[in-house]
């Protein structure tokens, strides 16, 4: 057989999620033509908003970064057979982990401060997400809904701690931690309007690759993924792996939060409570768990969502139009799941018995 | 009790409270425990119950009649467990990932059609004063109990009737206990999923109805945090029993009213802490209940949440 059926399994990879794509944008094209809306209009304006021109691409650019981490600390556990969906609790509370932190080393070097607000982010993710893996091991609790408890539980927590014990009493309007020094504030990249936190986003992506698909250890969690059973059969520390894994992924989920507080908000307030966890759930998703196809498609949310504000001016639509679609998308890419995995053996039918 | 109550109002209000509060987690736990002994998981209930909350205020604005919205929104549920169960009939479709995608889904629709329904005042479902006897206002605030909530008691008794002494609660039980056995009793899994789901969702769309038109009482894009999340939840802790559905929903409703109770006699320190009482105590539920060694007690042998 030779190269074909190496390939063709890889084309399949990139082949299905795309006319997942496409299918749900179709699915959605009907929704609006039922209320008399153009999908021409909605698909062009996603053009013109998200990707037509350089100031587009910025506006884009601009939110990639969490969508990036939002979507590993899904697609890391997934390869392992978890669904972790919770990773929103991890940002919220890495982000307010880095303001409190901030507040404190406002005073140190630079590089030293960006440091420790950078590890307590992340310490704070991957203790809340590596949890979620802890009591699935220990105790067997489904990780799905343990981690979305957890998620709202952080987002109380973080609220409970920003309007008392951290609440800069300056901020009267909106409970806000104390604002982080010039110092301590992560700047654009040369020449982008998008933050540091973006390149630090598709390198997590890649080193996320070589951890999975280059290393034993990357290895060994595929096997677990597959068949827990064989895993474990095997000799690998199933334990070990889903708990060093799942707190990966939270320690990332955490560093969206560093990067959302130190780059756009300044401090920690209920604007980081966004949802972004919850669409990096779909980015996971599309992406098939794979973390290099994290990147483009995170890009190609955040362009989504970079049009929402001039589709609810131009189409009069509400703002949850972009939730419905990617929506859509969401259940046609879980339904082909049922069509994949089966081009090649169509690929043998039409070639005819070759043995 | 005709004076202050004082430090008596927080088990007074706590007490209706669990009442109030309760209502929507007994009929999305009633729901989710029949879908559940069928052999699948409906994670997608948490967009149900938002999507039954819109959809039930707003028929209730649209045509008046609160009644219209409630049915409306088990119609909804129904429409969207269907869609549940339809797609979960495909080969390698994973029943927890289309409930999380649904309930990203359900909350996308909700909001996009719920716009138009955030400022107008719908009729709201009426309550019925268990509380005369008592001169304590408290007391007959907490005593106000709504039908639904009769509903759900009388819904909660029939359906363990069901499942226990009925063709149709044992075909429910067979199908979730062993595919297999179910084929060769020449049922058709599928199918009884198909409608187990479809029930589960109209149930749940009717809780969604009773938080728009009861307690809160009002659409808006917060109405439900979690509640339906934690009703799947509760249903493990129920161990798939639907009187035991009652009372964890009874639990789960008082725990949800200690914050709004201390709030009430002027404690609002650590207020959102008690907000996330539910929840601390869903996952400590949980942690306790699950096991990593055996299949819970009672749970459908088909069931991938536990295995």
């Amino acid at each position: 057989m030779g190269k074909g059926s190496r390939l063709l399994p890889a084309l399949e990879t990139a082949l299905w999620p795309l006319m997942a794509l496409i299918a749900g944008g179709l699915v959605f094209s009907l929704f609006l033509l039922v209320q008399g809306k153009s999908p021409v209009e909605f698909f062009a304006l996603i053009w013109r908003a998200g990707f037509s021109t350089a100031f587009s691409w910025q506006n884009t650019l601009s939110r990639v970064s969490p969508l990036l981490f939002a979507g590993l600390c899904v697609a890391i556990p997934a390869r392992l057979g978890l669904m972790v969906i919770g990773g929103e609790g991890a940002i919220v509370l890495g982000g307010l982990a880095a303001a409190v932190t901030g507040a404190q080393v406002a005073l140190w070097p630079t590089a030293a401060g960006f440091a420790a607000m950078a590890l307590s982010a992340v310490c704070i993710g991957a203790i809340w997400i590596g949890l979620v893996g802890l009591l699935r091991v220990r105790r067997g609790v489904n990780e799905t809904i343990a981690s979305l408890l957890m998620a709202y539980i952080a987002s109380a927590l973080f609220n409970h701690l920003v309007e008392s014990v951290f609440r800069d009493p300056a901020s009267l309007n909106k409970p806000s931690t104390l604002p982080l020094v010039d110092t301590l504030r992560v700047g654009m990249m040369p020449g982008l309007q998008a933050h540091w936190g973006v390149l630090a986003g598709i390198v997590a992506c890649i080193a996320a690759w070589a951890l999975i698909d280059r290393t034993r250890l990357g290895f060994a969690a595929r096997i677990t993924g597959d068949n827990m059973r064989a895993a474990q059969v095997q000799g690998f520390n199933v334990a070990g792996l889903i708990v060093g894994f799942t707190a990966l992924a939270g320690g990332l989920a955490g560093l969206a939060g560093f990067y959302e507080v130190a780059a756009v908000h300044g401090s920690a307030n209920a604007s980081l409570i966004s949802g972004v966890g919850y669409t990096g759930i779909l980015v996971a998703f599309l992406a098939r768990h794979n973390p290099l196809a994290i990147v483009p498609v995170a890009i190609l949310l955040a362009g989504f969502e970079a049009s929402s504000g001039l589709i609810q001016r131009r189409m009069d639509l509400p703002d949850a139009t972009i939730l419905v679609f990617e929506g859509c998308v969401f259940l046609i890419v879980l339904l082909s799941e049922t069509v994949q995995g089966r081009m090649p053996a169509l690929w043998l039918a039409l070639k005819g018995p070759s043995r | 009790m005709t004076t202050d109550p004082g430090l008596w109002a927080v088990p007074i209000a706590v007490l209706g409270g669990a009442i109030r509060v309760s209502t929507p987690f007994l009929f999305v736990s009633l729901g989710e425990c029949l879908t559940e002994r069928s052999g699948r998981i409906n994670l997608g209930l948490e967009g149900t119950l938002i999507l039954g909350a819109m959809s039930g205020y707003g028929l209730s604005y649209l045509t008046g009649s609160a009644t219209v919205g409630v049915l409306g929104a088990a119609l909804v549920g129904l429409v969207y467990g269907l869609l549940h169960g339809w797609l979960c009939r495909f080969k390698g479709v994973n029943d927890i990932a289309v409930g999380i995608s649904m309930m990203l889904l359900g909350m996308g629709i909700a909001f996009y059609f719920g716009k138009p329904f955030i400022q107008p005042t719908a009729p709201r479902l009426p309550s019925i004063p268990f509380g005369w006897w008592s001169d304590s206002p408290q007391l007959q605030a907490a005593l106000q109990v709504n039908v639904l909530f009769l509903i759900g008691i009388a819904l909660a008794v029939f359906l363990a009737w069901m499942l226990r002494s009925t063709r149709i609660g044992l075909t429910i039980r067979v199908v979730g206990d062993s595919t297999q056995s179910a084929r060769a009793l020449a049922i058709r899994p599928d199918r009884v999923r198909l409608w187990a789901t479809a029930a589960g969702g109209a149930l749940a769309g009717i809780g969604g109805a009773y938080l728009s038109l009861y307690y809160p009482g009002s659409w808006n894009e917060g109405i439900s945090s979690g509640q339906g999340l934690m009703a799947v939840a509760l249903v493990i802790f129920a161990r798939w029993n639907p009187i035991n559905c009652l009372w964890a929903a009874l639990l789960f409703g008082g725990a949800g009213a200690l914050g709004p109770a201390l709030q009430s006699v002027g404690i609002s320190e650590g207020y959102y802490l008690f907000y996330a009482a539910p929840y601390v105590l869903t996952l400590g539920i949980l942690i306790a209940t699950s096991s990593t060694e055996r299949a819970v007690i009672g749970a459908p042998g088909e069931l991938n949440i536990t295995k």
